[in-house]
């Protein structure tokens, strides 16, 4: 917001006698902004000391962080962030793409359709996690269901498969978020300015041509939102793979929100767990700050233009 | 007593200064009009005035008192906005009386004075509306309604005609000229509109960047400018601005234009003659510039004759507007629209050289 | 504006997006017909199959009967323990953001910038970050294992995204119109309750479609802070499902899915366009 405009603001004036508004606005931001810096940094605190069942004194320094990272559920845990991290955002961002592609298209029944990919943001990742590992369980699920039409040699196990694993979270959370992605690109598919459209068409632009050269170079911001956003949420994801896969089969689908959680709760180790979670932040830092970086950049470029 | 007082406000936003040693004493009755291009401070000015904003330093004094600290609900003032800010969710009724509602007014009077209020801006039909429903014209009627029931020491109008069409703000500046004259309330007005402030305003004020250029009334501020700033920016077309040396002859101190063949001589006041035998700026305005046949008064020396070549002609119905070359510069003429000329044809034109002004080549500022 | 023309590229292009769409709808179809199917139908026929006999006995028993850990109540007590977290969460986290974001927008005071900068950077905070603290908070004020303790949470967390969410809002409301309510004399709770409140509806609407279905689907918090009986129903799902490892029960298990589902589906159908308009506004920040 520009200088003027922010001057514009009228100022709360007084104090004593405005008791109740600046209570009001006071005790909710201090306690929403309090907690989050209290909360991190006393998290962070607890990471540099030898506490095991409860928080205590005492300094260890980077002892908890060697320990947690030499960990080999950490290290299975971080290879499959990495795995799941760009499996899942460069596939839901395809599909997601996509699918807005698709309706963008002005056919029939889009509403419907709309509806239907964004149905699944509405449901709990618990019970994504419930219905799939039913759908993907070979003895009940997809394969059973192959099976018994005849073809008996299908195979589809990866939920048991220790290799494969993995991509039956990826495949899930795809279906789970595509549709963030698809609502996003597609307002930016509509907000493109007509005009533009037209004049390429008049510069004798097909419909690949147009969507490739034209259309497409504009949703970059769009494109880097989701792809954060994405990010953010695959760092942490903790719900769908407890419901999935528990993490198994044994730890083969371990990441780093579940690590955190055992050590923390399972073994009691308070010091490992907030080093992990401190582990976690820094990773998902690694994102934030050059986006936050890259936004500073452009609005700058803006503003010189 | 005065009803408005700005003494020495300066206005810092960040490391910018955007007002600058502001003085305005304004009398009861007066309609003052702040005037300048977008980015003056006039607007800032206005909401300092009024509360909504704080100066870096100075005092501004409401009916003898100063109010540097009085929230704006307490200064005795109404304000109408550019925009209306009109309170969309309310009918044009509660809108007018939301001050009123504020202060615990009772029902009874609220009402009386909405009914006084509506009568006089003829907008009894539409209290019971929304604004969404109403038209810009009606809106700002609405806005005036909210801001008259008040009864104020001061109205404070930021840019109210901006944002209606052409037709409907000579219309509404007419309203507004009537109101004034019927109630004899002091105004200050913003407008970056010259037309809106030489015809409504008792005393302009033209601002340029934060500072006064010039606080006179229209007829000074026309026809005396201050400066170049304040020349060029009252008046439509704008004041013709010429190189031009002084020189002493027998009759007097003479302006002299241009060189050689195309040399034109107008005599000046005496009072510039301390800047004879060097250069300055020659101030005329166009309309000064006229058809050969034009009656400029009696005085002697009043009119020269000069002959001019034509560049351009631009025929707006009312007059004929004239591009010709006075020495080596262009100069636009006001001329009748009976006339006809040819491009390039050097043609007679009489000069008003009662109405010449003389500036300072270094500073713009007026020499006479 | 739809073009009505069927070349094969538009042909294709139905085709494609009809698919998707199926696939998509399958996970749902299946728990909905799993629903009334018996378990010894689903062992026999795998999931994807149509009911032959129809066993709606399933929902009162995922309803009433059905046990988990120790408790034989169904997934009744869960239900209510999600919904008696998840309501009084949203409208706490709701209101008191819709004040602070109105605060943040329309009005200056010391450090406003600052403080609202902390909130928003919370809505990248990881959980993690947050569980042990909440911990010691909890057991400090007595807390822990109860449903007020997660209304606690969820209303302070809540507030970072409540605010972020009504301060974009309320940040259009020009500048003008609050000015002519303080020159009215409105000050800073009568011009919140006269002119913005009004204004509010499709915001407020957003917020609580949107908080509303966070929590409700919140599971790490719950399965954390709370044990046994007054677990949220996100936790008892996944309890259940380990309870009944050796001896599925799909049947009854889709019907406890769909009526855990139930609530946060018909406030998306019913949200409709609001729903989608928290995504594209939530992107913003």
């Amino acid at each position: 917001m520009s200088e003027a405009a922010a001057a514009r603001r009228p100022k709360v004036f007084g104090l004593a006698r405005r008791l109740p508004e600046h209570l009001t606005i006071w005790v909710p931001l201090l306690l929403a902004a309090g907690h989050i810096v209290s909360f991190s940094l006393w998290t962070l605190w607890v990471s540099f000391t030898p506490s095991t069942l409860l928080p205590e004194f005492g300094w260890v320094g980077l002892h908890n962080y060697t320990a947690v990272l030499a960990t080999r559920n950490w290290r299975i845990a971080f290879d499959n962030l990495l795995l799941f991290g760009s499996a899942f955002v460069v596939l839901s961002l395809l599909t997601g793409l996509g699918l807005a592609i698709l309706l963008d298209q002005r056919i029939r029944g889009e509403n419907v359709l709309r509806s239907i990919f964004l149905y699944p943001m509405a449901v709990s990742f618990v019970v994504t996690g419930t219905v799939w590992s039913w759908l993907l369980n070979p003895g009940v699920g997809v394969q059973k269901f192959v099976n018994d039409f005849g073809w008996m040699s299908f195979r589809f196990d990866w939920l048991i498969n220790r290799d494969m694993a993995i991509w039956t979270i990826v495949m899930a959370a795809v279906w789970q978020s595509a549709g963030f992605g698809m609502a996003l690109f597609l307002a930016g598919l509509r907000s493109v300015d007509t005009d533009l459209i037209k004049a390429a068409q008049i510069d004798g632009a097909g419909p690949v041509r147009l969507y490739r050269r034209v259309i497409l170079p504009t949703l970059w911001p769009i494109t880097v939102t989701v792809v954060v956003i994405q990010l953010q949420f695959a760092i942490t994801t903790f719900d769908l793979v407890r419901a999935l896969t528990g993490g198994g089969p044994g730890i083969a689908t371990l990441l780093p929100a579940l690590v955190v959680y055992d050590f923390m709760f399972q073994r009691g180790l308070l010091g490992r767990g907030a080093a992990a979670a401190v582990l976690m932040l820094l990773t998902l830092l690694a994102v934030l700050l050059p986006y936050a970086a890259w936004r500073h950049v452009q609005a700058r470029k803006t503003a010189r233009a | 007593m005065s009803a408005l007082t700005v003494r020495d406000v300066t206005k810092q936003f960040g490391s910018a200064e955007v007002l600058t040693g502001i003085n305005l004493d304004i009398a009861s009755g007066e309609f003052t009009v702040l005037v300048g291009p977008s980015g003056c401070g006039k607007s800032t000015l206005l909401n300092i005035i009024a509360g909504l904003e704080r100066q870096t330093t100075g005092t501004i004094e409401i009916g003898g008192r100063v109010v540097n600290d009085v929230p704006p609900k307490d200064r005795d003032i109404a304000m109408v906005f550019q925009s209306y800010a009109l309170y969309p969710s309310m009918t044009v009724r509660q809108n007018i009386t939301f001050g009123m509602e504020c202060r615990n007014v009772p029902r009874a009077q609220r009402n009386e004075a909405v009914a006084r209020v509506a009568k006089l801006l003829q907008i009894e039909a539409m209290l019971d509306r929304k604004p969404a429903q109403l038209s810009g014209g009606q809106r700002q009627r609405v806005a005036m309604g909210r801001a008259l029931v008040r009864d104020p020491l001061l109205f404070l109008f930021d840019e109210p005609l901006s944002n209606l069409d052409a037709q409907l703000r000579t219309e509404m500046r007419m309203e507004i000229k009537q109101l004034h004259q019927r109630l004899g309330s002091t105004i200050v007005y913003v407008t970056h509109d010259q037309i809106e402030a030489m015809t409504l305003a008792t005393r302009i004020a033209v601002m340029r960047q934060g500072v006064v250029q010039q606080f006179d009334d229209p007829e000074t501020v026309y026809n005396r400018p201050a400066n170049l700033f304040v020349a060029r920016f009252m008046g439509a077309p704008p004041m013709n601005t010429l190189s031009a040396r002084l020189e002493a002859t027998s009759g007097g101190t003479v302006a002299v234009i241009g060189g050689g063949e195309t040399v034109i001589r107008f005599p000046v006041p005496a009072a510039a003659a301390s800047w004879i035998g060097r250069s300055v700026v020659l101030g005329i305005r166009p309309e000064c510039i006229a058809e050969p046949t034009r009656y400029f008064g009696d005085a002697p020396g009043a009119t020269v004759m000069i002959a001019a070549p034509v560049e351009m002609i631009e025929p707006t119905g009312a007059e004929t507007i004239v591009v010709l070359r006075l020495g080596d510069e262009r100069a636009l003429a006001r001329v009748s629209p009976d006339l006809h000329y040819r491009l390039g044809e050097t043609a007679r034109f009489a000069v008003d050289t009662r109405k010449i002004n003389l500036f300072d080549p270094a500073t713009g500022d007026r020499i006479a | 504006m739809r073009d009505t023309t069927f070349t094969p590229g538009r042909i294709f292009i139905y085709l494609a997006v009809w698919s998707l769409a199926a696939a998509w709808l399958v996970p749902l179809a299946v728990v909905m017909l799993n629903s009334v199917r018996t378990a010894e139908e689903i062992v026999q026929t795998s999931m994807i199959g149509w009911p032959q006999h129809w066993a709606w006995g399933n929902y009162r028993t995922a309803w009433a009967d059905f046990c988990v850990a120790q408790t034989c109540s169904g997934i009744r007590p869960y239900m209510l323990n999600s919904a008696l977290v998840s309501i009084p969460a949203t409208i706490v986290s709701t209101v008191f953001g819709a004040v602070a974001g109105y605060a943040v927008s329309l009005w200056r005071f010391p450090g406003d910038r600052w403080i609202y900068g902390i909130v928003t950077l919370g809505l990248f905070l990881p959980q993690q970050m947050r569980l042990l603290p909440w911990t010691i908070v909890l057991r400090d004020v007595g807390l822990i294992n109860t449903l007020t303790g997660l209304v606690l949470i969820h209303s302070i967390q809540g507030l970072s995204f409540t605010t972020l969410f009504c301060r974009n809002y309320y940040i259009a409301i020009p500048r003008e119109l609050i000015g002519a309510a303080r020159i009215d004399g409105a000050g800073f709770f009568r011009i919140f309750r006269r002119i913005v409140l009004p204004l509010s509806p499709p915001i407020l609407i957003v917020t609580v479609i949107w908080q509303f279905t966070h929590i409700w689907n919140e599971f790490l918090y719950g399965v954390t802070f709370t044990t046994g009986q007054q677990q949220p129903v996100t936790a008892a799902l996944i309890a259940l499902s380990a309870a009944v490892a050796d001896v599925p029960q799909h049947g009854v298990q889709s019907a406890a899915v769909m009526i855990a589902a139930l609530p946060t589906l018909l406030v998306y159908l019913l949200g409709g366009r609001y729903f989608v308009r928290g995504l594209t506004a939530g992107a913003v920040k």
